[in-house]
């Protein structure tokens, strides 16, 4: 592992966060477990989705019964590759698979096939933004491996039961170099993965269903110091909140442990999320011996360069190019591009929406606003939005050309969504079509006057807020149809001739 | 003469003329079982229901001309193969009672022919030995001294051929496990090139290897069995997606200029006197038929036996990791999980297992890795780079199989490594990965057959065939039987 951290940090380089009084800081690495999205296991055909029936999903290669052999899901050395390739990583023209061995009741052959020399991939970097600056953080590897089974303790028994449908399921572990230095930075980095790994579709990034996990490794040393202080795993870290709650437990921890003499002993450790600590799992004393060796049931993996070649073809634009080009093309804030490009399909919505018409930035604020708000209500990914970018594109064009107005819009705009059709025929329907007819404004504003002569008379003694009142008076009786900038000028017009 | 006591070849002519059924060879190898199988105990399970269905619908084949090589002729296999719906054991007590769910490739291809399944046969338990002394079911007793061993790990296989209790068989072999048996009972004993048959079914003992191959009792029968199980099998990743030839093609080449490799490294202090008066007799029947013999060296050779013992452990030790009484076998009863897996390892196993899985446990564990696997990977590439080298000026290389003919019962469990050096003319051949046949070439004074080993490069099976079908059609030892 590298030990440059200095080369790693792209200007303009924030100062790294500093604990116990500015004493220390903190070198955190991470580990993180993707399960890739294959319709089938990575060494047989059994298929991979999540929550069926137990050991429904299995078969006598993946649940290890004697006699029977891997065979590789090509499609699982695919996904790997490229994500090695978004990540600016070296893809081994010759990898291969080694054998892991331990024994637990959710581990049927007694070993796991996974990389240990020779990964897949090697080298490769990503970037994260904090607090304005850009930090890159070093990929030492990633490398494929299959998932273990699940042990079920129910029913109070002297018992266990074993799921076995994960075990075999493709994942991918993406380490990083120990170039983190706070939890926040962890959380980004976290969330910078998950992002990549979603635009490459290689993985759904779900947390709370496992997909996506992650192991920290975190130390402290005095700052100024290059030697890095001894380490502490955290394992099974299922959240973004969880991976920086638990990183700052840990370090404030090993500070205070510090702080009162004592020394940091090399474990791993627990994150328990209901407690909000972590807790000594086992010791290095008492840690496993792996054995790893070479898997000798499975040929080396030998990718070519035409492989690579056609798998690169297939790479999407990811978020960081994507969110550079949103603020160069499209004009937008950077704030509108980050949020627009943090997931694939949200950026997709965005980009249909512009290319049927819609001005970029009053897509986005649609977007950012009404259309999230919406999304979220009804907890629906944007995939399944009713309101499809076209429709959104034509109601901004009923804006555009008068027909209705902004505030008449938020209601054009619900009412898609939830009937699903288009602008034009909700204003038919529901009969909005602005009313820009000067004489019949005008009519409208001398009723209200005459009304409210007593109003008048205040706001001509100079209480000038009331025209806010005139103006919620008049829409109140045009049924907010009347076109808002002929009613401000009329009215205007109206009580200066009063 | 009964109809057990044929060959492949014999048999098929006489079916494909009608002259008699599969019913009728079955039941004169029951016949036969029933007879010496007390005496010879070479099989772990019979499966007569199974292979009198079989014999069914194997007649009903031959009816109506669909007969291949196979149909019809009963053939017992090794216990661990696994075959669906039949008791698949490893001559072990931790697997008393696996039932696989599925068929190997090997079983499956001849089930495609139309065999008869015979019976699944001793073994040391889990392929670990050379005697078939360390079976978890009984001793297997060699049919031509049932005081002596038949060999092992194959044992079981190379008696039920020799004592005529099946037409052939199926073994594996991982240091010798099919040619040193075969040498030992007096039959045919091939291991292919490490890829040419498939692995799928086989329970392994040392993936890299662990190779499927025949024991029959003629080069002939050999050769139309590998035509049956070699080939490429995408369920098993290391084996070799290459045209197979056919192999019975390779019988009655002439051998007129073929150069033989003798390794002067093979020839060595105590071996027995008749088994090297044999072999040289042998090499001197190979020249007279116009092979010319040619001196080569395979100078790592002393190495061999000490780097099988640290890759074939170490594999092992992995492979039967899953026999820990979570899933299936046996289980033993423990207060904690770590108790129940330490009881059922300790009563399920038996001794040279336990020896070989805490050998390789330690060759692979943290610190030891480096000066042993790590030095073990190493030295296996020389004692590949020698047969490389030595198949420059030779075509194939001619060897004794064994040291000595068949040992006493019990004259060598009390020394593992006495035990491990009656493998060491063949140990090599697994480690570089390459094909050998042992075939008979002479008796001791004692009346022991004395095996002769023919090696090959890589996927050449066929000069093998030739160069052991020229020899036994000059010679008669494939025509004696033992007296039981």
């Amino acid at each position: 592992m590298s030990n440059d951290i200095n080369n790693t940090q792209s200007s303009p380089a924030a100062a790294p966060p500093v604990w116990g009084n500015g004493k220390y800081e903190a070198v955190i690495g991470l580990e993180v477990h993707a399960q890739m999205l294959t319709e089938t296991k990575i060494f047989c055909g059994c298929p991979t989705k999540f929550g069926a029936e137990p050991n429904t999903q299995t078969c006598p290669v993946d649940i290890g019964l004697p006699g029977v052999l891997p065979v590789l899901n090509r499609k699982a050395v695919e996904y790997a590759v490229k994500t090695g390739l978004a990540m600016n990583c070296t893809v081994a023209r010759c990898s291969r698979f080694a054998r892991k061995n331990y024994f637990y009741p959710d581990l049927p052959k007694g070993y796991q096939v996974s990389q240990y020399e020779l990964p897949i991939c090697e080298h490769g970097s990503v970037e994260i933004v904090v607090d304005g600056a850009v930090k890159r953080v070093g990929i030492t590897r990633i490398h494929m491996e299959e998932d273990a089974g699940k042990n079920i303790h129910e029913g109070g028994g002297p018992y266990s039961f074993v799921d076995l449908n994960r075990a075999g399921v493709p994942l991918m572990e993406i380490v990083s170099e120990p170039d983190i230095r706070s939890p926040r930075e962890a959380a980004e980095y976290m969330k910078k993965l998950r992002a990549i790994l979603r635009y490459l579709g290689v993985c759904d990034g779900n947390m709370e269903q496992g997909s996506l996990r992650c192991d920290a490794n975190v130390s402290i040393r005095p700052v100024g110091q290059k030697e890095f202080g001894t380490r502490t795993e955290l394992k099974n870290i299922n959240s973004f909140r969880f991976v920086e709650k638990a990183i700052e437990y840990e370090i404030r921890r090993q500070v205070k442990l510090v702080e009162e003499g004592g020394r940091v002993v090399q474990e791993t450790r627990l994150w328990d999320p209901a407690a909000g600590i972590t807790q000594s799992m086992r010791s290095k004393e008492e840690a496993h011996d792996y054995r790893y060796f070479p898997e000798p049931d499975l040929v080396p993996i030998v990718v070519d360069q035409e492989w690579i070649d056609r798998i690169e073809a297939t790479l999407p634009e990811l978020p960081d190019a994507k969110r550079e080009r949103f603020v160069s093309a499209y004009g937008l804030p950077e704030y509108d591009a980050d949020l627009l490009t943090a997931e694939r399909p949200v950026a997709e919505w965005y980009e249909a929406a512009v290319a049927a018409g819609g001005q970029p930035k009053a897509v986005s604020n649609w977007m950012m606003g009404e259309l999230m708000r919406l999304l979220n209500e009804e907890n629906h990914p944007i995939e399944e939005s009713p309101l499809t970018p076209d429709r959104l594109a034509g109601m901004l064009r009923l804006i555009d050309n008068g027909t209705i107005s902004g505030k008449i819009a938020k209601t054009v705009f619900e009412a898609m969504y939830r009937s699903g059709k288009d602008a034009e025929a909700v204003v038919k329907e529901q009969g909005l079509v602005q009313i820009s007819d000067e004489s019949a404004i005008e009519r409208a504003i001398d009723d209200i006057l005459a009304k409210h002569t007593a109003e008048v008379g205040r706001y001509k003694a100079g209480e000038e807020k009331l025209i806010g009142f005139f103006v919620g008076q008049v829409m109140k009786a045009m049924k907010g149809k009347a076109n808002p900038q002929m009613l401000n000028d009329l009215l205007r017009k109206k009580l200066a001739a009063w | 003469m009964k109809l057990n006591e044929l060959t492949i070849a014999d048999l098929r002519r006489l079916l494909d003329n009608r002259e008699i059924t599969p019913r009728e060879i079955l039941d004169d190898t029951y016949t036969r079982i029933d007879a010496v199988e007390d005496k010879v105990k070479a099989y772990i399970t019979l499966t007569k229901e199974a292979a009198w269905a079989m014999a069914e619908a194997a007649q009903q084949a031959i009816v109506e001309n669909r007969a291949s090589l196979l149909t019809g002729i009963p053939v017992a296999v090794k216990d661990n193969l696994c075959t669906k719906g039949i008791l698949t054991t490893c001559a072990s007590k931790i697997l008393p009672n696996f039932i696989p769910p599925y068929e190997s490739t090997v079983t499956q291809r001849m089930l495609d022919q139309g065999y008869l399944l015979a019976g699944k046969t001793n073994m040391d338990e889990f392929a670990m030995g050379s005697s078939t002394e360390n079976s978890g079911s009984h001793t297997t007793r060699n049919p031509w001294d049932l005081g002596r061993v038949p060999g092992g790990s194959s044992g079981g296989s190379a008696a039920a051929v020799a004592a005529d209790e099946c037409i052939a068989a199926l073994g594996s072999d991982t240091g010798g496990s099919i040619r040193q048996p075969a040498a030992l009972c007096g039959v045919v004993g091939l291991k292919p090139t490490y890829g040419r048959v498939s692995r799928y079914g086989l329970v392994a003992y040392a993936s890299s290897l662990d190779q499927i191959g025949p024991i029959t009792k003629n080069v002939t029968d050999a050769a139309l069995l590998m035509n049956v199980i070699a080939g490429h099998d995408p369920k098993d990743s290391t084996s070799a997606p290459l045209e197979v030839p056919d192999f019975a093609a390779a019988l009655g080449r002439d051998i007129r200029g073929m150069r033989i490799g003798i390794p002067k490294e093979y020839f060595i202090e105590g071996m027995d006197r008749d088994v090297e008066d044999a072999v040289r007799a042998a090499i001197k029947k190979l020249e007279s038929l116009g092979a010319e013999a040619v001196e080569v060296s395979l100078p790592h050779t002393e190495y061999a036996v000490a780097t099988y013992y640290i890759l074939a452990t170490s594999e092992a030790s992995s492979n039967l990791a899953r026999y820990d009484g979570v899933k299936y076998g046996f289980r033993a009863a423990g207060k904690d999980l770590l108790e129940m897996y330490m009881n059922t390892r300790a009563q399920g196993f038996g001794a040279e297992v336990k020896r070989r899985i805490m050998l390789g446990t330690y060759a692979l564990s943290a610190g030891y890795y480096d000066a042993y696997y790590k030095k073990g990977q190493q030295a296996r590439t020389l004692i590949k780079q020698d047969f490389d080298k030595a198949f420059t000026t030779a075509d194939v290389i001619v060897t004794p199989t064994t040291p000595s003919a068949a040992f006493r019962i019990g004259e060598k469990t009390a020394d593992p490594l006495q035990m491990y050096l009656s493998d060491i003319f063949t140990i090599s051949v697994n480690l570089a990965g390459i094909p050998a046949l042992s075939l008979p070439c002479g008796f001791t004074g004692s009346g022991l057959p004395v095996g002769l080993q023919v090696i090959g490069k890589h996927f050449d099976e066929a000069a093998l065939f030739t160069v052991a079908y020229a020899y036994e059609q000059s010679t008669e030892w494939h025509l004696r039987r033992p007296a039981l």
